[in-house]
């Protein structure tokens, strides 16, 4: 059951001459939600973006060492990093729609990549797995930033998932929302990694422990560089971890 | 190290628990002088005292749940909290199974034991020795410690078998001894169950130390 969809194998990455990340070695499992949790600075976001490619953008952002999915290393030239996108969604911490109607901005994804099917029943099922379906189904034509922070998440969720994509990369993203919404989001992660792989980076540790099935704790040396410092079961991090600074980290004695 | 309220209370319950070790242990000591001296007044004293036990643990588990409630603690913090718990409710039993014997002192009354007490002080001595070092092996987080309380529990079973046996042969020769025979079978058998509930702490102090649940 424990396959893996990631496999990450001596990850380092640099901006310009500063290294963020250093020798990364992480299998991130099929179907379950992976927490990266740490303190600022420790790479967990650069980690995040260097699995679908978003270190691309930065100019002088260097990145070595192999993720592999599928049978093929993420960071080779010869991959398209739009198509690798399609298949590794992201959702980031503040919602971003488009401005353009709820309707449209599920169906984006689907249009740009020249979907024949039937777009309307995409776009219906992808918000009814993103649990937005019941409070839009009437609005559909309604602009997107007329929504709360918290459906405007689950807007973004749904527009990744419309792709189907096989793993989903989510940084903060109950960060700027309120509790409620924030334990919304959470119920849909966990329902959702039945048929999507899931890695988040959080700061709020609790969340890594409700919705995570596996944690990995990252930090940063004296250089300012991260590196991962242990990655296990969830339970097991946060009752009993075996790395000392996992565990002044997680109770809070962290200096 | 910025949780020092949070440490200062943990310390503080974790304090308190060992105040509560202290009083069980007071009550098992007394409950045995108390059968031997045929000394009511003491036996009902341990009575008394047992709701001061009981109080004193459900203080110790509703200071535990409002940590948990309010500090999310989390591994050794979330360990020390739920051993601190669980001891708590064994020692409350313990001082229950020393209320129980002070109340069997009292229904023995004047009669006093069916046959000089040997083997069950020897009983009460170990129990006392296991619940001492159990705690001490909390105090110092000594998993080496630990471990060896639960070797003596062996003795105290092997003692009780002892004492069953002999009791039963008694009873067997001469049925007019079965009622104070089987006073102090019961007093056996609630030293040997005291010995089973230091086991346990032991067990939650091996828990803490290492995040593994043994038996």
């Amino acid at each position: 059951m424990n396959e893996s969809i990631l496999n990450v194998k001596n990850l380092n990455v640099w901006y310009r001459d500063f290294q963020a990340l250093k020798d990364v070695n992480i299998d991130i499992l099929s179907n379950k939600v992976t927490a990266l949790i740490g303190p600022s600075g420790c790479g967990k976001s650069t980690m995040l973006r260097c699995i679908n490619r978003m270190n691309d953008l930065i100019p002088d952002a260097k990145v070595h060492g192999e993720i592999n999915f599928n049978g093929e290393n993420i960071n080779s030239n010869q991959l398209d990093p739009i198509d690798i996108r399609s298949k590794i969604g992201m959702v980031f911490q503040k919602p971003n729609p488009f401005p353009k109607s709820i309707f449209d901005n599920v169906a984006f994804g689907l249009r740009i990549n020249g979907f024949k099917g039937s777009i309307e029943d995409e776009v219906e099922k992808s918000l009814k797995k993103a649990a937005l379906w019941e409070d839009v189904k009437d609005r559909l034509k309604d602009g997107a930033l007329e929504l709360s922070g918290g459906q405007q998440q689950r807007l973004c969720i749904a527009r990744t998932l419309a792709v189907n994509p096989q793993v989903m990369l989510m940084d903060e993203p109950a960060s700027a929302l309120d509790p409620i919404a924030t334990l919304a989001i959470e119920e849909l992660i966990r329902d959702l990694c039945s048929e999507v792989s899931i890695v988040i980076v959080t700061h709020n540790m609790q969340q890594a422990a409700r919705i995570s099935h596996r944690t990995a704790f990252f930090m940063v040396d004296q250089d300012r560089c991260g590196y991962m410092v242990e990655e296990g079961e969830t339970n097991q991090i946060f009752t009993d971890p075996q790395d000392e600074r996992t565990e002044s980290y997680i109770t809070g004695r962290f200096s | 190290m910025p949780r020092e309220n949070f440490d200062r209370e943990i310390s503080a319950v974790s304090n308190d628990l060992l105040i509560l070790g202290g009083m069980v242990d007071k009550a098992i000591e007394s409950s045995m002088i108390a059968l031997k001296n045929m000394d009511n007044q003491l036996a009902k004293d341990i009575i008394f005292q047992d709701d001061f036990i009981d109080r004193k643990q459900i203080d110790i588990e509703e200071r535990c749940n409002n940590l948990i409630a309010t500090q999310q603690p989390m591994a050794s913090d979330l360990r020390t909290l739920i051993s601190i718990i669980h001891i708590g409710v064994e020692l409350e039993r313990m001082g229950d199974y020393a209320e129980g014997i002070a109340k069997i002192a009292i229904q023995m009354g004047k009669e006093g034991p069916l046959k000089p007490l040997i083997d069950i002080p020897a009983m009460a001595d170990i129990s006392r020795d296991m619940l001492s070092k159990s705690l001490d092996s909390l105090v110092n987080r000594d998993l080496i410690a630990a471990r060896n309380v639960l070797k003596q529990d062996d003795e105290v079973d092997q003692l009780y078998q002892r004492v069953f046996q002999e009791l039963l042969g008694m009873m067997n020769a001469d049925a007019d001894v079965i009622k104070r025979a089987t006073y102090l079978l019961w007093v056996a058998h609630d030293l040997e169950r005291v010995a089973d509930r230091a086991t346990n702490v032991s067990e939650r102090v091996i828990y803490l130390i290492t995040g593994k649940l043994e038996n």
